[in-house]
């Protein structure tokens, strides 16, 4: 693929700020030599017309929600409002900055205190941060107000975290991040908590537990009342990750689940954007007792009016910059807006009857290790598609058939598995095309296989070397090369 | 409501289908009591003109539009050409996720390798990551880097810090039990340096300091013995300034929101973070690679994915999964747009503005800049009178500057911050001039 | 695939070759190929002693890490360095040029516990 480096370099006519007036001198005056960089970085100048038909054609080689169909587990690839993107942009908003005085700030601030009120209506819970910036950040912030819950009670030696085996990677990277060590509890048969287990490993050294519900495999954990019991009788905290709050938005809460810290993915559940990669956000609600823990500054209002409060001292400092990502959590806040109460219930009905549907039809093609009702996603195993054929292959094929393929070999504890999220703004046809091309797939897994293995065979690319990319690393252009 | 697809037939096709009759019984698996208390908002659904009408109510109490800024601390008033915003716009980049499936996210991915080959070659670094959430928390993350990469405890930071980069690093510090130990700043603005004892895991260092000052970072890596140094700087500041890996910076860290990301009230913004290619293994967040296909054409992946939480999880060098990518594009259509020579020029831009303000209103009878050493895009003015009152003034009369106790946390009592761009006007420069000279 | 006999074999896919008080240690050939191309390995520093057990260090693939555990307690004598250039040898010859240390043994009677090569086929076969 071309980069902006390989196109000839030309000097930049027409301006896009005033000319410096070099004239009039340059740095020589007002820097020393000695800070002036004496080599020029080596970023191409190009015309507008090129920077836009490279990135343009860049843009034809990507995939997006608005391409197509795109069941990645836990992700929640909803739709994402358009309205929302315009709104965000308004100079009102775009164009604040952070260190400005409240009271030039309170449209703003508004947007922020209504959205904190709605998520802590969402969630059941006493109080929210919206400054996390993303799903992890929301964990490790909720992992550092364990922490200093524990420090405050004296009680130093709750260094355990407790998690299911099919718990998301950022959860034990989180608990890591806090101090805390990682014990993983070994799931059912069912797939779900194991009670005999979580009581056998349940003591004074346990800070408390983190769980997905719904967990990983779309499935609700039915004794989620009982587990949240029995580790706050022996003294710990439980931390939800909101990852799959797509699967109950509007017929239950976390907070009645017996919650203790839970986050939300505005960027999955509530349609903000991935961007890519990017940028999401991640706010945290909170019991009672974790309030007065929460990050500062908190918001304040006084006759209709809002300000920022830093006087927490039992705070754990600041996890972001400034506020949270504002330009995120103003389009979560216009969605919130339009869909209403009877909106949110609509997204998880049809969210849990895509997904129930979908592996109603696909459990007669793959093995579906959990056959009950499931939530807003479900897991199938690519095992005994054919000889020599993994989920791999099953994945780069349908990009042949037009789709993003579903997560793959996530959660560890289901062997080969394809993890799928519909979301509720699929409709029934879309979910028989991907069913139709799971089953071809199937079909040719057994009957010409090599079709698989060797896909995608219509995508920007063949299948990529990954080894090569690890052990011959080039992270940056190789200017000093020859490419070809 | 119009984000759902299904009709009523689809879904009583469907229902029927999988055996069920309603779509409470889809939600049998919730228990009894938990659903019993649940509570709804109170809220009902709204159309996209009502809910249109409500925000842009609430943008314009937003009494900015009058407002020249002054303001600074790392996010800055910048021009961002029309060119970044169009790009953005394109659904295949902001609707699509994170690049797991390479063979169709050649569009971010390759972005994603230009971002980081600009970012070394801006910082003088072998290595960038593909982003991280802020400079505040990527700085964060060098920090926790230098204690793996050397198993010691203690950082030296740099008194001239912004006090958020700081804030966000005695958080994260505690947490990991890791000891913050300060150098103070000196009275030429600069961090007394030789105070610096070493056998500690690094040094922070942040370059222009909180005060604006360029520090003077020549000679330092070979003081510090085997601890790392670690520099927070401003990206455009480097169109001009001595990148950090000429003067051997161990890892470089940043706030990337002037590379025409809108400030939207402090977020979202984008982390910085480049080091050297034998911390690769240390070295948190995500990584693009070249690397080529199966008929041996080039493309692009993200790779040496074991440092990571998917694969590493507690052991992972980071707990990030989500970073800024959006924001690294945009960032990467900006350094496009504007080119080498243009970047070099809008730096020059802004130091002379900020120079020309710093001269006229030091000028001014009992204003004086606070310190005397070299300085990029922003500067303390000391002035005789009560800054808060100055300030209240200022923003009376349209013009933007930060509340003076932000300065006064670092020590400074009776001055103003003042950042300066190139959006800045000779008049606009002027004005504020004559309304600090009429106000003091 | 014929796992060789004079090896011994532990239930985390390490194998061991005695002599005297002296093992060579290395990764089955079931290991590599569940791990992939193998693209790093990081190994103890020579003169660390393990318990039996411990953690010795890590071989890394493109999309694994695993850890590499002490069959039986030691001091490492000496480090296969071909391997920070040539990796990819773990894969090639799993059981021979790919070893990864030689442990001086603390007891060799710990050796008894582990598996001969039937024992450990029939394990990595119920697997």
């Amino acid at each position: 693929m071309r980069t902006i480096f390989d196109y000839e370099d030309r000097k930049t006519t027409g301006a896009i700020v005033p000319d410096p007036d070099l004239a009039g001198g340059g740095t020589e005056a007002l820097m020393p030599s000695t800070l002036l960089r004496k080599v020029k970085p080596r970023i191409p100048n190009l015309s507008e017309p090129e920077v836009i038909r490279h990135y343009t054609g860049l843009s034809k080689l990507n995939y997006g929600v608005d391409d197509g169909f795109y069941p990645l587990g836990s992700c929640t690839m909803k739709y994402n409002p358009k309205l929302n993107e315009d709104l965000a942009q308004l100079p009102g908003f775009a164009d604040l900055h952070p260190l400005v005085d409240a009271d030039l700030a309170q449209g703003t601030l508004a947007v922020l205190a209504d959205m904190s009120r709605l998520l802590r209506g969402i969630s059941g819970m006493a109080e929210v941060t919206l400054q996390p910036a993303a799903g992890a950040h929301g964990e490790v912030t909720g992992m550092f107000l364990m922490k200093r819950y524990f420090e405050t009670r004296g009680e130093l030696g709750r260094t355990r975290i407790l998690l299911p085996d099919s718990a998301h990677g950022t959860n034990p990277a989180s608990a890591a991040a806090a101090g805390f060590s990682v014990t993983e509890i070994r799931s059912g048969e069912d797939g779900l908590v194991d009670l005999g287990v979580l009581r056998e490993e349940l003591d004074e050294t346990v800070a408390g537990i983190m769980l997905t519900v719904p967990n990983t495999l779309g499935i609700f954990e039915e004794q989620i009342l009982k587990i949240t019991e029995m580790v706050h009788a022996s003294g710990g905290l439980c931390y939800f990750d909101g990852a799959n709050l797509n699967a109950f938005l509007g017929r239950a809460r976390p907070g009645d689940m017996g919650a203790d810290i839970f986050h939300f993915n505005l960027h999955k559940t509530l349609s903000t954007p991935h961007g890519g990669g990017g940028p999401g956000s991640g706010p945290v609600a909170v019991s009672d007792s974790l309030v007065p823990f929460l990050p500062i500054p908190r918001m304040e209002e006084a006759q209709g009016c809002y300000s920022l409060n830093w006087e927490y001292p039992q705070s754990i400092g600041c996890v972001h910059s400034f506020y949270g990502n504002f330009g995120v959590i103003i389009k979560a806040y216009a969605y919130l807006l339009t869909l209403g109460d009877a909106g949110l219930r609509e997204v998880s009905e049809n969210a849990v009857l895509n997904a129930n549907y979908l592996q109603e039809k696909l459990k007669r093609t793959y093995k579906l290790p959990y056959d009950r009702l499931c939530k807003h996603e479900f897991v199938l195993s690519g095992d005994g598609m054919g000889k020599d054929v993994s989920t791999l292959d099953v994945a780069k094929r349908l990009i042949d058939f037009g789709f993003h393929p579903p997560t793959i070999y996530f959660p560890l504890i289901v062997h080969e598995a394809l993890m799928i999220e519909p979301t509720e703004s699929e409709r029934k046809s879309t979910l028989d095309q991907f069913a139709a091309a799971m089953e071809r797939i199937a079909l040719e897994a057994k009957e010409s296989p090599d079709l698989l293995r060797e896909a995608p065979h219509n995508a920007a690319t063949r299948r990529l070397d990954q080894t090569r990319a690890v052990r011959q690393p080039v992270f940056t252009y190789p200017f000093d090369q020859e490419q070809e | 409501m119009r984000y759902i697809a299904n009709s009523d037939a689809d879904r009583r096709e469907m229902l029927s289908a999988i055996g069920r009759t309603s779509l409470d019984d889809l939600f049998s698996d919730i228990p009894q009591p938990v659903k019993d208390k649940f509570q709804s908002l109170g809220l009902s659904s709204a159309s996209e003109m009502e809910v249109s009408a409500k925000l842009e109510r609430l943008a314009s109490l937003n009494n900015i539009s009058q407002g020249i800024s002054f303001l600074g601390g790392g996010v800055y008033d910048h021009y961002i050409p029309s060119a970044v915003k169009h790009v953005t716009a394109r659904e295949e980049f902001y609707t699509a996720y994170t690049p797991y499936q390479p063979e169709i996210s050649q569009g971010t991915l390759t972005a994603m390798f230009e971002f980081q080959t600009l970012l070394c070659e801006l910082t003088g670094m072998e290595i960038a990551n593909a982003s991280m959430y802020d400079g505040a928390t990527a700085l964060a993350e060098a920090a926790l880097m230098a204690t793996r990469a050397t198993k010691r405890k203690v950082i030296a930071v740099t008194h001239a810090l912004f006090p958020h980069y700081r804030r966000v690093l005695d958080t994260y510090c505690w947490a990991a039990g890791i000891e913050i130990v300060e150098i103070p700043t000196g009275a030429d603005g600069r961090a007394e340096l030789s105070q610096f004892a070493p056998g500690i895991a690094g040094l922070i260092v942040q370059s222009p300091n909180a005060f604006g000052i360029v520090e003077e970072l020549d000679g330092v890596k070979e003081s510090i013995g085997d601890a790392l140094l670690i520099v927070a700087t401003n990206p455009i500041s480097l169109g001009i300034l001595t990148p950090p890996g000429s003067y051997g910076a161990d890892i470089v860290t940043g706030e990337g929101q002037p590379l025409g990301i809108p400030a939207s009230f402090g977020g979202p913004l984008l982390g910085l973070f480049a080091t050297r290619n034998s911390y690769l293994r240390q070295m948190p967040g995500r990584v693009v690679g070249q690397t080529i296909d199966a008929d041996g054409n080039l493309g692009y992946t993200m790779t040496a994915q074991t440092r990571e939480q998917h694969i590493r999880r507690q052991k992972a060098t980071s707990n990030i999964c989500t970073n800024a990518q959006l924001c690294a594009l945009t960032a990467t259509v900006y350094l496009a747009s504007l080119g080498g020579d243009g970047l070099r020029q809008l730096s020059i831009l802004n130091l002379k503005n900020a120079h020309y303000l710093a001269e006229r209103l030091s000028a001014i009878p009992g204003c004086s800049l606070a310190f005397r050493s070299p300085f990029y895009n922003e500067f303390v003015l000391r002035v005789p009178a009560d800054p808060r009152k100055l300030w209240r003034g200022l923003k009376e009369n349209g013009i933007l500057v930060e509340d003076p106790r932000l300065l006064a946390s670092l020590g400074i009592g009776d001055g103003l911050r003042i950042a300066v761009t190139e959006k800045r006007t000779r008049e606009e420069l002027d004005r504020l001039v004559d309304l600090v000279g009429g106000m003091r | 695939m014929g796992y060789p006999t004079q090896f011994r074999y532990s239930k985390e896919h390490e194998w061991i070759d005695l002599a005297g008080d002296r093992a060579k240690l290395g990764i089955t050939e079931h290991a590599q190929s569940e791990l992939g191309d193998v693209v790093f390995v990081e190994l103890p520093a020579v003169g660390t002693e393990f318990k039996q057990g411990d953690t010795l260090g890590t071989v890394e693939s493109v999309k694994a890490v695993s850890d590499i555990y002490a069959p039986v307690g030691g001091k490492v004598v000496e480090v296969n360095s071909d391997l920070e250039a040539s990796p990819e040898t773990i894969n090639q010859d799993p059981h021979g040029t790919g070893w990864l240390i030689v442990l001086q043994l603390t007891d060799p009677g710990e050796a008894d516990a582990l598996l001969d090569a039937a024992a450990y086929e029939k394990f990595v076969n119920e697997e």
